[in-house]
């Protein structure tokens, strides 16, 4: 004898997983929240054209950071991105239970527990000291490197969850491996890949300690991704602890923008790569 | 009738593919080994100063070239479990509620939400956390617990917000979306066929998660909490500012609610200003022991994964 | 979806394009690029005094980023930075290893604060009851030894929170120092981070700060400009002369210039508890530190490097002041001056 009925058992996760889906609303909108309510007030059009002020100073912007964090990020993902979908799909489509995908598995797997700073470091003893000074480029391999993990992960487990049956009507139409692989499955598990590489993004727009050992900071406008750039990551750190009332303020301000800047990448490219016609079958 | 230079096309269109992937997946392990070997060279000082002392002393005092890892091991794993504990309950929850309940519309707004966290630099939730939680939470949280449950030493006081239990807290917080956004991503892609099957039986629609999505689903969300564990193991900058950084915690003050000190807020703390080689060493083997532990759970998710997937074969 | 994938990728590039043409078109020309850092405490005067001398010559830009004198000074020996920033001097063995001239370019304090609730007024400590708070031995608020100092206040029976610092720095590297010279019962040596047995830590200045005025009955030490900035109260300390002295720009100044003879003759002196009236016990020199051999970098460097530290303590002292940092005496700018024209490129010294 059931202790509860089946209908009820079905209107308790509904309610607990309403519920739940609320608690973990909470301090989402309390964070937000606080970024809104604090950062709101640093945004002026100076904040957004203007190089940083010295501390003490009011006034001063953050634009070259904001320059700095796109330019960065996205080198980061032109190297991360293609390296970690190339990876996960391997480990979906071509990988067996062999030494060699075991070794690559492994691989990826421990890079995603490797804590930032270890980043920083590798990407500092590799290009730092042998170019002798503090680079841009450095920075996004570090940060390139962070994204693999997800994205290889993310990639390897939408494809893998493809059914059998479309590979199969793919061979029986003679389409070769290569084009099946990439058009069909991937065109199918695009959506886990996307989000992995959203995901994989907003990791790096958020982490400090690597740039701090790749790409350090400036107050000056880039001048060449073989030097030292701002970043809105080491500004909001640099800000936030400085104890500078106005500085804290940008650094709110800072991470406003960013929250936002993230937020538009993932509208954007969700709307482009929406699928045209309902999923299912 | 394919011509047989066309199947020669493919095959060599299919063996440069091939290449490629293999080139990446190449690359991926040599970064790795590099990393290792750089990590291995690094933490050598340290491997031959300190010897095993290293892994079972609980001091830690470089003035007197004394460096015991122990505390910062212990933390760095419970403050990683417990932030993964509290975080997959939430996290399934979200997901189940999303793909099973949620109406069309409040889907994109919903998914928007759980992506801003994400996005969040690690060092707001540092600042978030130590400026407004850890107030909140000593006052309305822990002294309360302490007051009435504080003789049972894990729940003993004196609390002082920020401890071993605030910094799980904000790492939970941090690896939900993690967690949520594959697992979404993973439980949508359950063939309808299956599903509709359980409907056509009368199933509720809980039924249907729990003997259909979520089986289906289950490598996928191991997957999602390793990546998840990976974060919490990983994390740095917002676990810094609210752990408390002392090594009270285990032997000390075995309480939650004492400050305490993880491999990544030790090493952040510290290395900038660290000089002598046997320091510089020694921070260093404290991440070669991270990436050690991390080797470790990642092979025991495996176990489990391929214990659970018998007879799952790919072509 | 690849039509897509095309114009996602033309825009990109386009906006690389446009972002690059900007930059081009903003440049002065052939700007001088030198990159410092080391330690924290300077950073605010530092990041002014490069805001100025970029005014006066916009093609000379230097960043400043804070990651620790120890950071620094690694850097430095691995020329990854053109000069550091440390509160630390570099030790013989150092010397030993690389040519570096130590220039003091500012000066500072670390203030011990509190949050005594329904106490805004200044409490008086000394070397001993400092060093046995912090390392445990008094642990209530109205111990006879704090009570003896302040024998008009009606200090709380409430237990001592300490706050310490978790990162290694320059300011606890002061802190300790002055307890180890001015304190017999201090055993916890001196460094950029010690081997503390009680308290919680907080990440930098900014989590000390926070945590002392979240926790009732906390004390702390931070850097005075810190303090100033956000009106901690501050402690009077004892100094040599038995005088309590309050941090301020005039007694940590005074440490400075009661310390001229001490750094005559090894610049490296520490200024901790200096004799004289009105001192500050708890101050410290901190310095830019260069190679005396700039022959590794491009010329134009070099003499902007020499060119810049002579301008920051000269007139570059007279922005110190607004920032909460003392100004140089003139017996310790002239040293300064000793140590830049010692500075050469290709066997000839860069100042003239």
């Amino acid at each position: 004898m059931r202790l509860v009925s089946r209908k009820n058992a079905n209107l308790l996760i509904t309610l607990l997983s309403l519920a739940i889906t609320i608690i973990a609303i909470v301090p989402l909108l309390w964070i937000i929240g606080c970024v809104i309510a604090n950062g709101a007030s640093a945004i002026n059009l100076e904040f957004l054209t203007d190089t940083p002020a010295p501390y003490g100073e009011s006034g001063g912007g953050i634009a070259n950071a904001i320059l700095g964090t796109l330019i960065i990020n996205a080198m980061a993902s032109l190297f991360g991105i293609p390296v970690g979908v190339l990876t996960g799909m391997y480990l979906s489509e071509y990988a067996n239970s062999g030494k060699f995908s075991s070794v690559i598995r492994a691989s990826v797997e421990s890079f995603s527990g490797v804590p930032s700073i270890i980043f920083g470091i590798f990407a500092f003893t590799l290009i730092v000291t042998a170019a002798q000074h503090y680079t841009a480029l450095a920075a996004a391999f570090a940060l390139g490197l962070m994204m693999v993990p997800i994205v290889a992960k993310a990639t390897e487990e939408s494809m893998r969850v493809v059914s059998d049956d479309i590979r199969e009507a793919a061979i029986a139409l003679g389409i070769p491996k290569w084009a099946r692989t990439v058009k069909i499955v991937l065109g199918v598990a695009r959506g886990g890949v996307i989000t992995g590489s959203l995901l994989a993004f907003a990791r790096i727009s958020g982490e400090t300690a690597p740039l701090l050992f790749t790409s350090l900071f400036s107050f000056y406008w880039p001048t060449g991704i073989d030097q030292p750039m701002a970043t809105l990551q080491v500004l909001i750190y640099n800000f936030a602890l400085s104890g500078y009332p106005d500085r804290v303020l940008q650094a709110w301000g800072a991470s406003l923008l960013l929250v936002i800047l993230v937020i538009v990448i993932n509208v954007a490219v969700k709307v482009v790569t929406r699928p045209k016609y309902k999923e299912g079958f | 009738m394919r011509s047989k230079k066309s199947s020669a096309n493919y095959n060599r269109q299919d063996t440069i593919f091939k290449g490629i992937l293999i080139s990446a997946s190449l690359l991926v392990v040599g970064l790795f080994v590099a990393l290792f070997l750089m990590l291995i060279r690094e933490s050598m000082p340290s491997i031959l100063g300190n010897g095993f002392a290293f892994l079972t002393g609980t001091t830690w005092d470089p003035g007197k070239g004394v460096y015991g890892a122990l505390p910062a091991i212990l933390t760095t794993i419970a403050t990683s479990l417990l932030a993964v504990a509290l975080a997959i309950p939430v996290a399934l929850g979200i997901a189940i509620f999303f793909t099973e309940y949620a109406p069309e519309r409040s889907k994109f707004p919903l998914t928007l939400f759980v992506d801003l966290l994400a996005a969040i630099p690690s060092v707001i939730f540092g600042i978030w956390g130590l400026w407004v939680i850890a107030p909140l939470i000593k006052t309305y949280v822990q002294q309360p617990i302490v007051a009435s449950i504080g003789f049972i030493p894990i729940f003993g006081g004196p609390a002082y917000g920020i401890s071993l239990s605030l910094a799980s807290l904000i790492l939970a917080i941090m690896v939900v979306p993690i967690i949520a956004s594959l697992t979404i991503e993973i439980l949508s892609r359950t063939p309808v066929s299956l599903k509709e099957g359980m409907i056509s039986l009368g199933a509720t629609k809980w039924e249907t998660v729990k003997h259909v999505s979520l089986p289906f689903a289950r490598l996928g969300i191991l997957a999602a909490v390793m990546l998840g564990l990976g974060r919490a193991l990983g994390e740095t900058m917002a676990i810094t500012m609210v752990i408390g950084n002392s090594y009270m915690w285990p032997f000390a003050n075995p309480s939650i609610f004492a400050p305490a000190t993880s491999i990544t807020s030790k090493i952040a703390s510290e290395f900038y200003e660290a000089t002598s080689a046997i320091y510089v060493g020694s921070l260093i083997e404290l991440s070669l022991i991270l990436l050690v532990i991390t080797l470790a759970t990642n092979a025991l998710f495996r176990y489990v994964i391929n214990k659970t997937n018998r007879g799952a074969k790919r072509q | 979806m690849v039509s897509k994938v095309a114009l996602g990728a033309i825009l990109l590039v386009a906006a690389l394009a446009i972002g690059g043409y900007i930059l081009l078109t903003t440049q002065p020309a052939q700007p001088v690029e030198i990159t410092a850092g080391g330690a924290s405490f300077p950073q605010p005067v530092i990041t002014k005094w490069v805001s100025e001398y970029n005014k006066l010559y916009p093609q000379i830009q230097i960043s400043y980023q804070a990651i620790g004198s120890g950071g620094g000074q690694k850097n430095l020996f691995a020329k990854t930075f053109d000069f550091a920033g440390s509160d630390a001097p570099l030790t013989d063995a150092q010397l030993a290893n690389y040519t570096v001239l130590h220039i003091p370019e500012t000066i500072g304090g670390a203030v011990v604060t509190y949050n005594i609730p329904n106490l805004n007024v200044t409490i008086r400590l000394t070397a001993d009851v400092i060093a046995q708070i912090f390392q445990g031995n008094i642990t209530k608020w109205d111990d006879a030894a704090i009570a003896s100092l302040n024998p008009s206040l009606n200090m709380p029976d409430a237990d001592i929170v300490v706050v310490r610092r978790s990162d290694s720095s320059g300011t606890t590297f002061v802190f300790t120092s002055y307890l180890s010279n001015a304190s017999s019962l201090w055993q916890l040596g001196s460094g950029q981070t010690v081997n503390w047995p009680v308290g919680l830590g907080g990440s930098g200045n900014s989590g000390v700060a926070s945590l002392v005025q979240q926790t009732p009955y906390s004390v702390g030490y931070v850097e005075y400009f810190y303090a100033k900035n956000n009106n901690l109260p501050s402690a009077a300390v004892r100094n040599q002369n038995g005088e309590f002295v309050e941090p301020s720009l005039a007694s940590i100044g005074e440490a400075a210039r009661q310390g001229k003879s001490l750094l005559s003759s090894d610049v490296r002196a520490a200024i901790v508890n200096m004799p004289g009236s009105g001192v500050y016990p708890i101050s410290s020199f901190t310095y830019l530190l260069a190679f005396k051999d700039l022959s590794y970098m491009p010329q134009a460097k070099a003499t902007a490097i020499v060119n810049f530290i002579w301008w920051a303590i000269h007139d570059g002292q007279n922005y110190t002041e607004a920032l909460y940092y003392p100004k140089l005496p003139s017996e310790i700018v002239a040293l300064g001056e000793g140590a830049l024209r010692q500075i050469t490129y290709n066997g000839v010294p860069i100042l003239s």
